[in-house]
């Protein structure tokens, strides 16, 4: 290997300093979270204590974060089944020009780019016109899915420019349907980066907040709870709470990377020997 | 096979944005918004000088987010990109950086707060260390802390379309520039920084439109001395005035659109991707 030039440690040090700034808020999350029972929100430290986990536990003064909590995941499940399909369908279409192609793709950038606010204001504005009750199942699913689905689509258009389409072409030669050849030949090749679709749409819709603001109706979700919180709790069981849902995400990605992992061996142990030179 | 899509779209994005639009010509009372087709929602907007404050807000924030993210980005994802030579490795640094964002917007935001507070972190060690005699007040509730916190939430943003492009470009053509004698800034300039221009706008794009919606990092970070467009928006909605606040919506629709209408002129979305 040649030697690392000089400007490589200058922007390791730069990118250090970079993983920090970004740790900063989690780590002081962690650390204040331990707050011993007569500390405050802020620094100094009073002792050091599991007080505030206990107390999440306890009956709340204000709200319900356990069931917030359970609705967040269900929903969170909702969203990343229906990005998912609804994504692999949108990204199977987009591959011909159908009439009305060019609008719909600036739909999904404008659902991309357009505040999320105005999202919910106008479903919430939309249901109560319509005279239909706003619910976190109903309208606030519908408004999450405007978020998780550009980005499950654009992923999407990524894998399918990349896609080998001899692969297709040979299914169909062979007597494929076309369901067939989408079950047997296309589906099973983009199996990886649904994984991806997945993770996204589970961590967009569980982190999202703005969209479900107005959409949710009386019950909350997780960042709505928190959100409320923000105004009313003023002791350290917030950060006892961040740092639970911390961990939380990660065991959710140990997971997501646990599934792909194992695909991915299936695959090497399952697969075909096709075009590796074995006769 | 599309009209799933089509029909999530329709139902949440055209229709809420049509009744937007529709509600904004409405009146309100204090109680109740009542149908109606009159101009006063916009006439009071325009006609308050609280609204370009509140424009120009938006848009310095945006500016100054954009300008932080940039660099910060740029430097990271080349660094990835150049830099770290094995595909595990990148994915593992990239890991690295995106832990944080598993913990929740909100809380990492307030957790700012026993960071740059009077008595926080930042001021005591900065004092510890005899750089400062007195607590720095301008850390926390100031345009600083606003924009500090855009640039924490939103860099990786930044980031991940930049490496995306940086990763496609022909090692050759830098080998080229150097055998052509380009030094390591030319090279820099002349060619990485043009071949990643899609990246770089894309993720302006991304960080542009989440700066100007943004509600709540400005109540928070500003503790409430600044506003911008979307704090507007969402104080008119906690009072009822829905029609006053879709107003205020279409128009900040309308500047986001033509915003990012601008930056689609400089790259073409469908064939980065």
């Amino acid at each position: 290997m040649e030697p690392r030039p000089r400007s490589f440690y200058a922007l390791t040090a730069f990118f250090i300093l970079f993983v920090v700034f970004l740790y900063g808020p989690t780590l002081t999350i962690g650390i204040l979270s331990f707050q011993g029972p007569g500390g405050g929100l802020t620094f100094p430290m009073r002792g050091v204590s599991m007080y505030w986990f206990y107390d999440l536990f306890e009956q709340q003064a204000v709200g319900d974060i356990w069931g917030s909590f359970r609705r967040s995941i269900i929903l969170g499940f909702m969203v990343m089944v229906t990005t998912i399909v609804v994504s692999v369908m949108g990204g199977l279409a987009f591959r011909k020009k159908f009439p009305g192609s060019t609008i719909l793709f600036y739909l999904i950038i404008t659902a991309l780019v357009i505040p999320s606010i105005l999202i919910s204001l106008g479903v919430g504005l939309l249901f109560s016109q319509a005279g239909i009750n706003v619910h976190w199942s109903t309208s606030g699913f519908g408004a999450q899915l405007t978020w998780t689905l550009p980005f499950g689509l654009l992923i999407m258009f990524a894998v399918f420019n990349r896609f080998d389409k001899s692969f297709e072409e040979a299914a169909r030669d062979q007597g494929a349907t076309s369901w067939q050849t989408i079950r047997y030949v296309v589906l099973p090749i983009i199996a990886p980066s649904l994984i991806g679709v997945a993770l996204f749409g589970f961590t967009l819709s569980y982190d999202e907040f703005a969209r479900t603001l107005l959409t949710s109706g009386s019950r909350n979700t997780l960042p709505l709870e928190i959100y409320g919180m923000t105004t009313n709790v003023t002791s350290p069981v917030l950060y006892a709470l961040g740092t639970l849902t911390t961990i939380f995400s990660l065991v959710m990605i140990g997971i997501f990377l646990g599934v792909a992992v194992l695909m991915n061996r299936r695959r090497a142990s399952k697969g075909s020997d096709a075009g590796k030179g074995l006769v | 096979m599309v009209s799933p899509l089509a029909i999530v779209l329709f139902f949440f994005l055209v229709l809420p944005i049509a009744m937007i639009a529709i509600v904004s010509f409405w009146q309100a009372t204090e109680f109740s918004i009542i149908p109606a087709f009159q101009f006063e929602n916009y006439e009071f907007l325009f006609g308050s000088p609280v609204t370009y404050t509140v424009f120009i807000n938006t848009f310095k924030y945006a500016i100054l987010t954009w300008i932080f993210t940039f660099l910060i980005g740029f430097t990271v994802a080349y660094y990835l990109a150049f830099h770290i030579r094995s595909l595990t490795w990148q994915v593992a640094l990239f890991l690295l950086c995106t832990i944080p964002f598993w913990t929740s917007n909100i809380i990492r935001m307030i957790s700012w707060i026993p960071f740059l507070g009077r008595n926080g972190i930042a001021n005591s060690t900065l004092i510890s260390w005899g750089v400062i005699d007195e607590p720095l007040e301008w850390l926390l509730f100031s345009d600083f802390s606003v924009v500090l916190a855009f640039v924490h939430i939103y860099t990786l943003f930044m980031v991940v379309p930049i490496f995306n492009t940086m990763m496609r470009i022909d090692k050759s053509l830098i080998e080229a520039a150097r055998d052509g004698g380009a030094n390591g800034a030319q090279i820099l300039w002349n060619v990485i920084l043009p071949l990643t221009k899609p990246g770089i706008m894309i993720g302006t794009i991304f960080v542009v439109t989440l700066v100007m919606g943004d509600f709540f990092t400005v109540r928070i970070m500003s503790g409430s001395q600044s506003a911008n467009v979307g704090r507007l928006i969402s104080n008119d909605i906690a009072l009822l005035q829905y029609p006053s606040a879709s107003a205020t919506a279409i128009v900040l629709l309308l500047t986001v659109l033509i915003t990012i209408g601008i930056l689609l002129r400089f790259v073409d979305i469908r064939k980065e991707l």
